[in-house]
């Protein structure tokens, strides 16, 4: 895994092929000339990762820091300057790999927004999470020990392994949430009852290591595919105005009424929908270090996805970290045909309303009968600008109240609070979220991300709506 | 169709906030965009009108001395009445944090560098460490957070020729926190009053401390720490410290990220939220549409993604070479939003002077403006008749150099959210 100099003649991508570039690995001109500089995909284009053309922009002034939640909570982990900038510093040194605590970092983003030199935390962090997964491959350590002669150092490679394995496979098991929640739509009610027997989660704790403080989301008796299929599929035909549905794993298998909410708002103000083939966004999986599985379920979604917009479609999704992945993360790992296209014509589904209908005009004529909602903005909102957009929107609506509950983090971030080692410290961040849910007048939760919601419910024993729901109650 | 506002602020640091407030004020329905949270996180949070003169001497009354500011500086521009009326803004969204609004005179504030700092209003929490007062200080740094040397601060203040006696002393910030742990880690610490383990077996965190610092007071009248102390409850922290060592405690303010500036962002977004100043954040904005000189619209950048929104009036509040609002390559120097003109040199020798510290053109670089904050093109007609100029982006002040920076941007941004407000 040496570094190679990244000076050379690599290939230029298909997609973004006019670009320039950081070739000789400095960027250095300024902001006025931005396309010159660092282009994460022409990175990826060589096998080797590399995270240094963030790390020359990083003057080390540590205001990522301040804004870290697990950072805050957790004493062992250095935080995502450490993680960025300084993770590269060290690998420059001989003997040097990943450190370790990246794998910490629950992939929340929150860093990427403080950092006023612009360097690209997250996406730093996902390559070094990948490049430390890659690099548990200890066979070839065990090999190369054994070849210069010290069997005992293969030994505890082999020894470390085992315990590395385990959590791997957890780790796969949670990134790899849609293939479990696949098996388990099959039988929801079975799998409802044996995903949360009490037996059964103390053996996944001890062996696992997925905590049994959590309820497993329960499963929807029908998808929302299925549903879609015995509906007949979209109910407006109009060339004019069509969006694909990103439905994600969460709408499809448990939260089936977000789906379901988003199409009929979608109808009433005339478009037509499309649900094309996908797998998962892929973001348990980057947070996971799985680039390889992420990019496989990248794959599919791209190419279906700008199979649509080529069919005059806009992309939208319902959960804030797909839309996320779909914008940012994709086009940041990976180099795919399509993917600028994808990333240019995905929006969050209230966001994408808002910008094409006039729809503050239409709450402000609506009224409801829905009461008080405490609201929590997800951490891949506010990166998307989309943090205080539900608050906004419901101001004018009357029948129904929105507080924003603060800006903290929930402390679930995805699979994050799913592991025993984090769960305390995931509580310990959503804290400040139940106090201000519970201070807030609202009994009932609000948020777009199916994860967070999670937590809050967990939390507050509130129910948790999403805004779509509130959106359809109001318009349909 | 789309969104629409009356005002539209671009730019989320002190002059952007400024300016949404007293639009949202005028009534207007106003909204704030911008790539990335307010800069305050970074400055110190102590709030400088005029520190020093053009030809760098010390000003005591920052009032008296605004008139013989040069023609082109903001100040000038807007005249000392709104330098009045945008420090009142502040003081009803600051409130008790913050003190100075008792008098014109510029206070001194030690530093983490040792020095001492003329400023207009500086949070309570520094308040015992003004270097005017005569008590002995004693210094508290901590091992692991270098930027903050005590002994060091202390030797300077000494030199600097301060009334009081100052020690420095450096201890372990009690507890098993990791060798690097943030400002954030530990002020979290003290807010909640963590148990701590120590030797003599559990205790809190602010007990901890104060019995870590005890043995060294020594007769001293005051306790200066660096700014740690609490992030959300940093009174009771200090009331905690000074009632258990029997002197007042206070905070030096520190480099970034700075715990006084994230306190002030906090009281900042509760303001903005009592006015329903509108908010987007996390993109920058990157292009604009116009026609007959009068700006419809901002369009903000995601990947290639475009998202307008629309106004009546906007503010230009991007800051400036540090907030990225002016910017500059071997070329030139541009206003990347709205592309301004920004008046420079052509010779890009004449940008700078040859002393490091010497009285750099570039650090006056910035968009020219009209009386009413109109950014003015190169041949000194009005830019775009519904376009407002404020902080940092405004050229003809050196803020680092004049200590101007926040006063400056509380003025123009006053007058600019004014003049936006009334304008729709
Ligand atoms: C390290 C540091 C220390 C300081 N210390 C002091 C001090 O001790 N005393 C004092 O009085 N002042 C101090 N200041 C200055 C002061 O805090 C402010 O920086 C100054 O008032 C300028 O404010 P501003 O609002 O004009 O610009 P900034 O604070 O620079 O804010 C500009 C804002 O515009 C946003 N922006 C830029 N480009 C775009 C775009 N294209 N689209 C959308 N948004 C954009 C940025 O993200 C940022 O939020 C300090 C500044 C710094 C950086
Ligand atoms: S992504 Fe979140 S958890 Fe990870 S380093 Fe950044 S702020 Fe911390
Ligand atoms: S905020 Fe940016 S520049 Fe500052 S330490 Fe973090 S990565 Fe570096």
């Amino acid at each position: 895994m040496g570094q190679r100099d990244l000076a050379g003649d690599r290939p230029r991508c298909g997609s973004c092929g006019g670009r320039g570039g950081v070739i000789d690995g400095l960027p250095t001109m300024s902001d006025a000339d931005s396309t010159d500089e660092f282009e994460p995909v022409q990175v990826f284009e060589t096998t080797d990762m590399d995270l240094r053309p963030g790390s020359d922009d990083c003057y080390k002034c540590s205001t990522c820091d301040t804004s870290c939640p697990v950072a805050e909570v957790d004493d062992e982990f250095p935080g995502p300057k450490f993680q960025g900038p300084e993770q590269w510093r060290l690998k420059r040194k001989e003997g040097h790999a990943v450190d370790d605590s990246i794998t910490g970092c629950s992939n929340c983003m929150r860093c990427d927004d403080a950092c006023p030199s612009s360097v690209p935390l997250s996406q730093m962090h996902n390559t070094a999470r990948g490049e430390y997964v890659e690099s548990q491959r200890f066979g070839r350590e065990t090999l190369a020990a054994l070849r210069r002669g010290k069997p005992r150092e293969a030994l505890e490679i082999v020894d470390e392994g085992r315990q590395g394995l385990v959590e791997r496979v957890r780790n796969r098991i949670l990134a790899n949430y849609r293939t479990s929640a696949w098996f388990a739509s099959k039988m929801p009610r079975l799998a409802n009852r044996a995903m949360n027997f009490g037996p059964a989660r103390w053996l996944m704790e001890k062996t696992l290591g997925v905590t049994s403080e959590r309820e497993f989301p329960a499963f929807a008796e029908q998808t929302f595919r299925e549903w879609w299929a015995e509906r007949g599929g979209a109910h407006v035909e109009n060339p004019e105005q069509r969006v694909a549905y990103f439905h994600g794993c969460y709408s499809n298998f448990n939260t089936t009424e977000v789906g379901k909410a988003m199409v009929r708002v979608y109808e009433a103000f005339g478009y037509e929908v499309l649900v094309p083939p996908q797998q998962c966004s892929g973001t348990p999986m980057f947070a996971n270090g799985m680039l390889d599985d992420a990019r496989r379920h990248a794959e599919t979604n791209v190419a279906n996805l700008a199979a649509a917009i080529d069919g005059g479609a806009d992309v939208i999704a319902s959960c804030t970290s797909c839309s996320m992945a779909l914008r940012q993360e994709y086009p940041e790992l990976f180099d795919l045909d399509g993917i600028e296209s994808v990333a240019a014509h995905t929006y969050e589904a209230l966001e994408y309303l808002r910008l094409h209908e006039d729809l503050e005009g239409a709450l402000a004529e609506a009224d409801v009968d829905a009461g008080e909602f405490a609201y929590h903005a997800p951490c891949h909102a506010r990166n998307q600008g989309l943090d205080r957009q539900a608050i906004e929107l419901f101001a004018d609506l009357d029948g129904a109240t929105v507080e924003d509950v603060g800006d903290s983090c929930s402390g679930i971030s995805g699979t994050y609070g799913w592991k025993e080692e984090k769960y305390d410290y995931s509580m310990a961040i959503g804290e400040e979220m139940f106090e201000h849910m519970d201070a807030a007048d609202g009994e009932t939760g609000m948020t777009e991300c199916p994860t967070c919601a999670m937590q809050m419910e967990h939390g507050t024993g509130y129910e948790i709506r999403h805004p779509l729901e509130l959106l359809e109650e109001a318009l349909v | 169709m789309a969104i629409e506002d009356d005002v539209c602020v671009v730019g989320g640091g002190l002059a952007g906030m400024t300016s949404a407030i007293r639009a949202a004020r005028k009534g207007a329905r106003v909204r704030l965009v911008s790539h990335k949270k307010s800069t305050l996180r970074h400055a110190s949070g102590l709030v400088d009108v005029l520190g020093y003169t053009p030809d760098g001497e010390l000003v005591a009354e920052p009032f008296d001395a605004l008139s013989a500011l040069p023609e082109g500086h903001p100040y000038r521009r807007v005249g000392t009445d709104a330098v009045r009326a945008g420090l009142d803004l502040f003081d009803q969204v600051a409130g008790d944090a913050y003190r100075g609004n008792h008098t014109d005179t510029n206070a001194l504030v030690p530093t983490h560098g040792g020095t001492v700092k003329p400023t207009a209003r500086y949070p309570q929490s520094v308040a015992a460490g003004l270097a005017s007062r005569s008590e002995e200080t004693l210094f508290v740094g901590f091992e692991t957070l270098t930027a903050f040397d005590a002994p060091l601060a202390a030797d300077h203040l000494a030199a600097a020729g301060v009334p009081s006696r100052t020690r420095g002393v450096t201890v372990d910030f009690p507890g098993e926190f990791r060798a690097d742990s943030r400002v954030t880690r530990f002020a979290r610490a003290l807010d909640e009053n963590e148990t701590i383990e120590t030797t003599d077996g559990p205790t809190t965190a602010r007990r901890a401390l104060a019995a870590a610092v005890e043995p060294h007071l020594d007769g001293a009248g005051r306790v200066g720490f660096p700014a740690i102390l609490g992030e959300d409850e940093p009174s009771a922290v200090r009331t905690a410290l000074e009632t258990r060592l029997g002197v007042e405690a206070f905070e030096v303010p520190m480099g970034p990220p700075s715990l006084p500036g994230l306190r002030l962002e906090e009281l900042f977004d509760a303001a903005l939220d009592e006015w329903g100043v509108r908010r987007t954040t996390g993109n920058p904005v990157v292009d604009f549409e116009a026609d007959g000189g009068r700006i419809r619209a901002v369009y903000v950048d995601r990947n290639g993604q475009r998202t307008p929104f629309h106004a009546d009036q906007f503010v230009l509040a991007t800051g400036g070479l540090v907030g990225k609002g002016i910017d500059s390559d071997r070329t030139g120097v541009v206003e990347p939003v709205f592309d301004c003109h920004v008046p420079h040199p052509g010779d890009r020798y004449e940008w700078f002077a040859d002393e490091a510290f010497g009285d750099h053109p570039f650090a006056r670089f910035g968009v020219a403006v009209d009386d009413d904050l109109r950014p003015l093109d190169a041949g000194g007609g009005v830019e775009y008749g519904n376009l407002r100029a404020a902080g940092g982006v405004l050229g003809g002040a050196d803020f680092a150099a004049e200590k101007s920076g926040s006063g400056i941007s509380l003025a123009t941004g006053h007058a600019a959210g004014r003049a936006a407000g009334e304008a729709v």
